[in-house]
């Protein structure tokens, strides 16, 4: 389902290949190997862009993964700019702006090497989307995004099943963007947790009301209920302030998928 | 003798019902002190209007615990408030409650919800099946929401079951801005409000929200026309506004002495010309034979 979904989606807008952003993590693991069935190995190129502080361990297991998928790898370091950046900024800047800044350059780095004909398959899965757990027009942004209605837990399920190294299946889940960060350290909560809560929460509807009386702890159920709130613009288009007749994201609505006869 | 109404015109927080409560409980009291009999909120004004897959959450009965401030504190003053109504069969409506004597004694469901251009409400919530009116203290009145008054229908049968008062609650759009003098729905709606006044010799009392939900601004401009067609009131555009205005309860009775359109209205003709095109439904046939 989601290797046809890749090709018929980008196929009839007439994108032939694929470009994935590959960290080492699961996600992007996942997302390569869904890709590389969908537009053939030769057509999918794999880029991994360390930053100084990025672990080596990372660029070793995306090696590991793009050969598993018989992908070709490009090692694009993002050092230069980044740095080059925060000496032209010349302030201070805080972990997480810096964080975002990163992820936003490794974007702009894959949608360059898509061009002219190929997709940036998105690998942002549904718990991370759901929390608002990443950078808006950074790791979230994509062309399409075959795994993003999957929950973390679900990913790992599918790695093992795609063939994706146990390491890599394995490893604390971390978005590398200052040394030693985790993501569940960071959240406060495991995927396992907060995987749970959003199925019921989301999937099958209850309330947090519900949630509660079903037995899950009322901090967890609301906390993780707020950051689902509080990030829901990053999962929808910015807004665009109406005052004519007809106004695109309001009433003026096609398909993506709009085709020519 | 008039008796006293207030329009709340107000900007209700999207899918923050506990903050909404607090700001009608607010409102009541400022209408009161202004020696209101009744306040009136516009559509969904305990809840905002796009309220997507919120409304599940959102919605309860009209006797619901959530509301009891609300029923509380319409003891002195009458109120009209949206909210989002789970029936008992758990259809989910836009509805407009009249709460009075601290509890609710009136609920019309939108009988209209629009379901295109910029409106989705189909997708969200149930239709409503009846224009029923009840005694208000300004009289027999009934509740149009928004696209109800739309369909001319709505305030026709209100009128010719005996209403003088027509509650138009609204979450009105503006838009149109590049077409003419003034936003095209407001011009559209003022349109409404008084050749429904004038023709159906009725109070037409507009009552809509302002602010954003989602880059879409509500304009206001709530007002209040006289049967006669004359604007007794009108509030601010865009701006938040407690507008207070005085009703006359006779005076529908005497302009239809004047202008008697609804007396001399041939109900036996609208319906078989209704009847010949959709059928009757059971058990009318005999009245009109």
């Amino acid at each position: 389902m989601l290797v046809a979904f890749l090709r018929d989606e980008t196929s009839k807008v007439g994108l032939r290949r694929g470009v994935v952003g590959l960290s080492g993590g699961v996600d992007s693991a996942v997302a390569l190997g869904l890709a590389a069935e969908a537009f053939g190995p030769e057509r999918v190129l794999a880029v991994h862009t360390p930053y100084r502080t990025s672990t080596p361990g990372s660029l070793e297991d995306a090696r590991a993964v793009a050969e598993r998928f018989g992908v070709e790898l490009r090692v694009v370091p993002i050092t230069a700019q980044i740095d080059a950046y925060r000496d032209l900024v010349g302030e201070e800047m805080h972990r997480v702006r810096l964080g975002n800044k990163m992820a936003r350059e490794r974007k702009s780095i894959e949608f360059d090497l898509a061009w002219p004909d190929g997709a940036v398959v998105g690998t942002s899965n549904k718990t991370e989307l759901l929390l608002g757990y990443g950078t808006w027009f950074g790791d979230m942004a994509s062309s399409l995004n075959p795994v993003g209605d999957l929950y973390k837990t679900q990913l790992r399920e599918l790695a093992v099943l795609l063939g994706v190294p146990d390491r890599v299946v394995r490893k604390p889940p971390t978005a590398e963007l200052w040394l030693g960060q985790t993501d569940e350290e960071e959240l406060g909560f495991t995927y396992a947790q907060a995987d749970l809560i959003l199925y019921f929460m989301v999937d099958r509807r209850l309330r947090p009301a519900e949630l509660i009386a079903a037995g899950f702890g009322a901090v967890l159920v609301g906390r993780i209920r707020e950051m689902v709130r509080k990030s829901h613009f990053k999962r929808v288009t910015p807004l665009i302030a109406k005052v004519s007749l007809r106004t695109i994201g309001h009433d003026f609505l096609y398909p993506r998928d709009w085709e020519a006869d | 003798m008039t008796v006293r109404l207030a329009v709340a015109q107000c900007a209700p927080a999207l899918g923050a019902m506990k903050r909404n409560l607090e700001m009608h409980l607010r409102t009541i009291e400022r209408a009161r002190e202004a020696g209101a009999r009744l306040v009136v909120f516009p559509e969904l004004s305990l809840t905002g209007y796009y309220v997507k897959d919120l409304a599940n959450d959102l919605a309860c009965a009209a006797d619901d615990d959530v509301l009891a401030p609300l029923a509380k504190a319409a003891r002195g003053i009458d109120v009209v408030a949206g909210f989002i109504e789970r029936s008992p069969d758990a259809r989910i409506h836009i509805a407009s409650g009249y709460w009075s004597e601290g509890r609710i004694a009136h609920v019309h469901r939108k009988v209209y919800p629009p379901t295109y251009g910029i409106f989705d409400d189909g997708r969200y919530f149930a239709r409503g099946e009846r224009f029923d009116v009840f005694p208000s203290v300004l009289g027999p009145t009934g509740i149009a929401i928004c696209e109800d008054a739309w369909h001319m229908s709505t305030p026709y049968l209100y009128a010719v079951r005996g209403a003088h008062v027509l509650l138009y609650v609204a979450a009105s759009p503006g838009r149109g801005v590049a077409e003419g003098g003034d936003l095209g729905t407001a011009e559209s709606c003022r349109l409404m409000d008084t050749f429904y006044a004038q023709y159906l010799t009725m109070y037409v009392v507009f009552v809509n929200r302002v602010g954003h939900e989602d880059g879409i601004a509500f304009w206001g401009g709530s007002e209040v026309v006289a049967p006669d067609g004359t604007v007794a009131a009108r509030a601010k555009e865009f701006e938040e506004d407690l507008l207070v205005a005085e009703i006359d309860p006779l005076l529908a009775s005497r302009e239809r002495a004047r202008n008697p359109l609804l007396r001399d209205e041939r109900h036996d003709v609208v319906l078989r010309h209704l009847a010949e095109r959709v059928g009757l439904p059971p058990g009318l046939k005999e009245v009109l034979d």
